[in-house]
């Protein structure tokens, strides 16, 4: 272990192979929760001295992340009476695999790209992992809350992605991304909601069946 | 193969029978209850010593042979595995192969015995050990793997004795989460609780107790004792790769293993009263889970 912000990271992509294993529904919020809480302490572990810009930031993702997402998603899920993933199209065994290959994959394609060496050299496999699971929990889920969870952690690769460049984005960038994010997520609960009230069933492959 | 090899082989086979006695007595504790002594598979073993034995007709010497083929090929195993943390009593390159081969045959022969009884709850039981065993022995080549990288050594002496304890300040994120995988593996080889549920007997939900339900008398003990050794070994396992105790002096690095052998086994207890049974259907994806792991674990070491 040569440093915390390297343990972090490792308990990232733990927290990822964990999303592609759950079927209960409550348990992929929990640990999607965890990875927010762990995203909020790396730009402070990786700022190389404490900034009023790192620490918002931290903060400004612990808030969004780690507290408001995962409660507005519990929240969901208590209106909705979903509970599980029940058949995902492809299924829990092959998606672990699959996250194990697109891990191996992400590390390949990381030492491929010409990328000035950051100063945590495991953060863009990692993102690049996370990156590629959350896509594979978006398309592969049927239940939109779960492709709800997917798109968020697509959104927390993208952010890994973005922390080997904080030193050069502005900070009101970043608040912009997290307040999108938010408004996203926002709005796709709503649309989880109506869509449970209508169709009583969260299981999207039924919005293509037509309907009076 | 010195004496203190010897000795040490010595204390692993009394010890033995004391491991799951603490994961039980652990359990026990943590539900309330006072449960069973931390002895009791001893006594239970020296019982079944002094009985008689119990042949089906239907048997052959399959059935007969089970008991000591078991045995044999995990003591065979055990000389594998570097009990004071630097050399092994028998080792050469590539023994990883021959220790999976014979915990491999001893399950086979286990497997053989329960199909040989003719009984269709033994034989369900078999298919389901074999199942599992699919899916394990993969996830232990992938660990082994993983500790060939870190350490740079193709025999289990040699990677679980002196190069591990100089691989862990470069490699100990990979070496963590392989042994997380290894301790999977234990409780899917010995039939713990996420897999199977040691306390029940009941003949359609067990895996491993269901194979030996036509063995008898000092049959049963060896296996009950073969099955307290398989532990015991998978115990070594996961400690040394936690614990490289090279460094340290021949009868210290023997009482930290010990000490880590009833730590794994108190691990094992709090894991069996936090958790129930995973439906059949779920096993694999926890085996291919701790596969993913160790995979993990490789993948940076490549990086």
């Amino acid at each position: 272990m040569r440093s915390p912000a390297q343990l972090i990271l490792l308990l990232v992509v733990l927290s990822d192979l964990a999303v592609l294993g759950t079927t209960r529904l409550s348990s992929c919020i929990r640990v999607l929760a965890a990875q927010g809480l762990l995203l909020g302490l790396l730009p402070v572990l990786l700022a190389p001295h404490l900034t009023v810009h790192a620490v918002s930031l931290g903060l400004g993702t612990v808030v969004v992340k780690a507290v408001v997402l995962p409660w507005f998603l519990a929240w969901a899920i208590r209106e909705a009476a979903v509970r599980r993933e029940i058949e995902p199209l492809v299924g829990f065994i092959a998606s672990q695999l699959l996250g194990a290959l697109a891990l191996a994959l992400a590390f390949a394609i990381a030492a491929r790209l010409p990328l000035p060496t950051p100063q945590q050299p495991l953060l863009v496999p990692v993102s690049l992992a996370t990156l590629m699971i959350g896509f594979l929990v978006l398309t592969t889920r049927r239940k939109a809350l779960t492709q709800v969870v997917g798109y968020l952690i697509l959104e927390n690769g993208i952010y890994l992605f973005g922390l080997t460049q904080t030193e050069s984005v502005p900070f009101l960038i970043e608040l912009g991304v997290l307040l999108a994010v938010f408004v996203g997520v926002f709005i796709m609960g709503i649309v989880v909601f109506h869509i449970n009230r209508e169709f009583d069933s969260l299981d999207s492959t039924r919005l293509t069946e037509l309907s009076d | 193969m010195t004496w203190e090899e010897v000795a040490a082989l010595g204390i692993l086979a009394l010890t033995a029978p004391a491991v799951p006695g603490i994961a039980v007595k652990t359990k026990s504790f943590l539900t309330g209850r006072r449960g069973a002594p931390v002895l009791q598979l001893y006594f239970d073993l020296w019982k079944l010593l002094r009985k008689g034995t119990v042949y089906s007709r239907t048997t052959t010497w399959v059935f007969r042979a089970a008991p000591i083929v078991v045995l044999a090929s995990l003591i065979a195993a055990a000389l594998f595995l570097p009990l004071d943390g630097r050399a092994a009593p028998v080792g050469f390159a590539g023994d990883l192969v021959a220790f999976a081969g014979l915990l491999a045959l001893g399950r086979f022969a286990l497997v053989l015995a329960g199909m040989d009884t003719g009984s269709s709850f033994e034989g369900m039981g078999a298919s389901r050990e074999v199942t599992i065993a699919t899916f394990a022995e993969p996830t232990l080549f992938l660990c082994f793997i993983a500790l060939v990288l870190a350490t740079g050594d193709v025999s289990l002496g040699g990677m679980l004795g002196a190069p591990l304890a100089a691989a862990w300040p470069g490699a100990g994120a990979s070496l963590s989460l392989v042994g997380v995988s290894l301790f999977v593996l234990l409780l899917a080889e010995n039939s713990r609780t996420p897999v199977d549920d040691p306390a029940t007997h009941l003949e359609l939900t067990m895996i491993h107790e269901v194979i030996v339900l036509d063995h008898s008398g000092p049959d049963l003990a060896l296996i009950l004792y073969g099955s307290a050794l398989k532990l015991a070994l998978f115990g070594v396992l996961v400690v040394s790769v936690f614990v490289p105790r090279a460094a340290l002096a021949g009868p210290v690095a023997l009482a930290v293993l010990f000490g880590g052998l009833g730590a794994v086994a108190v691990a094992v207890g709090v894991v069996e009263s936090v958790m129930a049974r995973l439906r059949l259907s779920r096993v694999p994806q926890l085996l291919v889970g701790a596969a993913a792991l160790a995979l993990f674990g490789i993948i940076l070491q490549l990086h």
